[in-house]
């Protein structure tokens, strides 16, 4: 199965947005290539003919008439926002220019 | 009048309805217990004393007006009616905390009340604060809160177990009768049988997650922790059913016999009799403490005495579930814990750009275990090894849920397991090794897996510490298994174990004693 390289292990953590120090980095290096080692062992069965479980329960699609109700008011929704500006969010330019 | 701490739920409800009992006392009585065996334990994480003592004169002025009314008033009064509960640090209530153990929700405020809140305010229930846990519920041993761990009332150097090992020491400790979990791998179950309580994960979708902080969804469940079967039952029967704003939460009907579970043990007992149960003998795993072990096959013992019929079964790929279950669970939380970006609430680190506010937000909130996992299920998603992680452990769990079918078609009622290999470990004992702790979950998380109910109740002490039973049954079948657990109380109610109280519990109370803050960072355990 596949091993992790240091330079792996900084992609993934950039993929899930995560800043890791120098340390963090080489720590899970070692941590996650010896669980990837555990998860070869789902190499032994042979799975070719089986349908994967993505839930259990076997619930048909879960209808609702399409009404609108009452949601969380603006002053509500925003009030944990660590920066607002009227009714909105303020959030650094992810956009160049004017 | 004795100390109303020490009495379950039905017997504090009991106490209500003869008069000489009032919410506002027990309520006084559990807040005092809480405070008190707080320093010790760090169990919890917030109590809100005014808003529990509000609760419990509403309670009370409902069970007045009832008393006015007559006996057929007093009767129908629900049994959590003015009874003191925890919810662990994960459920919703308007307006409170909500950490998830974590730093990055804290000072978050919830916007509204869980639907498991809803149904306590509902019934009357009086919630006295909110406990401790893993961070985001990922961990067995409740060390990876980023409040500090919490100890076991059994031994103040030993874990109480995880992740709602906050809820299972509050309980345990004989602070509230009542507590809520949640319960992804054996959150509920493993910390219940680590501090000699009765603790249930219900079935997927019993219990609506509205309101709850999200980890694994195709795993996570609520349920009780209670000190005895029946306290268990009330406490589901209470938060279960449909609620359309968890479409994952199933129309099936709960029983109302969980409100009646017997009290008479002769009656109890009875019923174990003809009951068919499997006993798989992959779950008597490799490493297990022998005492464990001992304890287990003596209370299966008990029960084959009782007239239980226990046959050995096989479930041939639970080997393969931990590492199926560690695809599954972190694949799943990297996707809900993407939420986490310091933009819309939670501490917000910033940096430069919103790639670095990301990075810096996320890098800084999240502790080492949620990392941990993050990672993991973010390469199991990613190109090129979605196929051969997420999907082939999507595969392995069918062949895991086909094993707990065939038992149920083979006519079993239930089956019969340990809960967790080992008794409550040290501070630190696993800490440095994530496959070590991941082991904890081997005998809980092949339920998760197959979405089946399942309880754990105390079965007696191995080195003098709690040994959990465990029984799984077929989905919906939550009444039969706490029927079973009554049982066997039934069976034990004279067993000397069953007197003794948390060793450490006197110990808990002395301000003099360390936290477990201060005594892990003697043990040099914290990263």
């Amino acid at each position: 199965m596949a091993t992790l390289s240091r330079d792996e292990v900084a992609h993934v953590a950039h993929l899930a947005r995560l800043g890791l120090s120098e340390a963090e980095l080489s720590r899970l290096e070692g941590q996650l290539n010896h669980i990837l080692e555990q998860y070869a062992k789902l190499a032994e069965l042979d799975t070719e003919a089986i349908a994967p479980t993505a839930q259990t329960i076997e619930l048909e699609n879960i209808l609702r008439d399409d009404v609108a109700t009452p949601s969380l008011p603006v002053e509500e929704a925003l009030a944990n926002a660590p920066e607002r500006r009227g009714d909105f969010i303020v959030v650094p330019a992810i956009m160049s220019g004017e | 009048m004795t100390d109303s701490t020490r009495l379950s739920a039905h017997e504090v409800a009991a106490h209500f309805r003869t008069g000489d009992l009032s919410s506002r006392d027990a309520t006084t009585a559990a807040i005092e217990a809480a405070e008190r065996g707080n320093r010790a334990l760090n169990a919890w994480l917030s109590i809100d004393r005014e808003r529990a003592l509000a609760e419990a004169d509403a309670a009370d002025a409902r069970l007045r007006a009832a008393h006015a009314s007559g006996a057929a008033a007093v009767g129908a009064l629900h049994p959590l009616l003015g009874v003191p509960v925890a919810l662990k640090d994960l459920v919703s209530i308007k307006g409170g905390q909500c950490t998830a153990g974590s730093r990055i929700l804290e000072g978050y405020r919830a916007p509204y009340d869980a639907h498991v809140t809803e149904r306590l305010r509902a019934v009357g229930a009086v919630i006295v604060g909110k406990t401790n846990m893993d961070e985001f519920a990922m961990g067995s041993s409740t060390e990876h809160s980023a409040f500090g761990p919490t100890a076991n009332p059994w031994d103040l150097e030993r874990v109480p177990g995880g992740s709602s090992g906050g809820s299972a020491a509050a309980v345990a400790a004989y602070h509230v009768p009542l507590a809520i979990g949640t319960d992804t791998g054996g959150s509920i179950r493993q910390p219940a049988a680590l501090t000699g309580i009765v603790g249930m994960k219900p079935t997927y979708g019993r219990v609506s997650r509205y309101g709850i902080v999200a980890f694994a969804s195709s795993l996570d469940q609520i349920g009780p922790f209670a000190r005895d079967a029946q306290d268990a039952a009330a406490l589901l029967h209470a938060v279960a059913g449909r609620d359309e704003r968890d479409s994952t939460s199933a129309p099936v009907p709960v029983p109302d016999g969980l409100l009646h579970l017997t009290a008479s043990d002769d009656e109890a007992a009875a019923g174990l009799r003809g009951k068919r149960l499997g006993l798989p003998k992959e779950y008597f795993v490799a490493g297990m403490e022998p005492g464990t072990e001992a304890r287990v096959r003596a209370a299966v013992g008990a029960l084959e005495a009782a007239g239980a019929i226990v046959e050995e079964v096989s479930l041939p790929h639970t080997d393969y579930g931990l590492a199926a279950y560690y695809i599954v669970a972190p694949a799943e939380a990297s996707a809900n814990l993407a939420r986490y970006d310091g933009i819309r609430y939670g501490p917000a680190a910033r940096d430069g750009d919103i790639l670095a506010n990301y990075l810096a937000t996320r890098g800084a909130g999240f502790g080492d275990e949620v990392k941990r996992r993050i990672m993991l299920g973010t390469y199991a998603l990613s190109a090129g090894y979605y196929d051969a992680f997420y999907v082939k452990a999507q595969k392995v769990r069918t062949l895991i849920k086909g094993d707990f079918d065939a038992v149920w078609a083979a006519g079993f009622d239930a089956i019969v397991a340990p809960t967790s290999p080992g008794v409550a470990f040290r501070f630190g004992a696993k800490m440095d090794d994530p496959v070590a702790m991941y082991l904890n979950d081997a005998c809980t998380l092949p339920v998760n897996m197959a979405g089946l109910p399942g309880v754990s109740i105390p079965c007696g002490l191995a080195d003098g510490l709690p040994v959990g039973l465990q029984f799984i049954g077929a989905p919906w079948t939550e009444l039969g298994l706490l029927e079973l657990a009554r049982g066997y109380e039934a069976l034990t109610e004279d067993a000397e174990w069953r007197a003794l109280e948390p060793t450490d519990l006197a110990l808990s109370l002395d301000p003099a004693v360390p936290t477990p803050v201060e005594r892990t960072a003697v043990a040099g355990t914290r990263a």
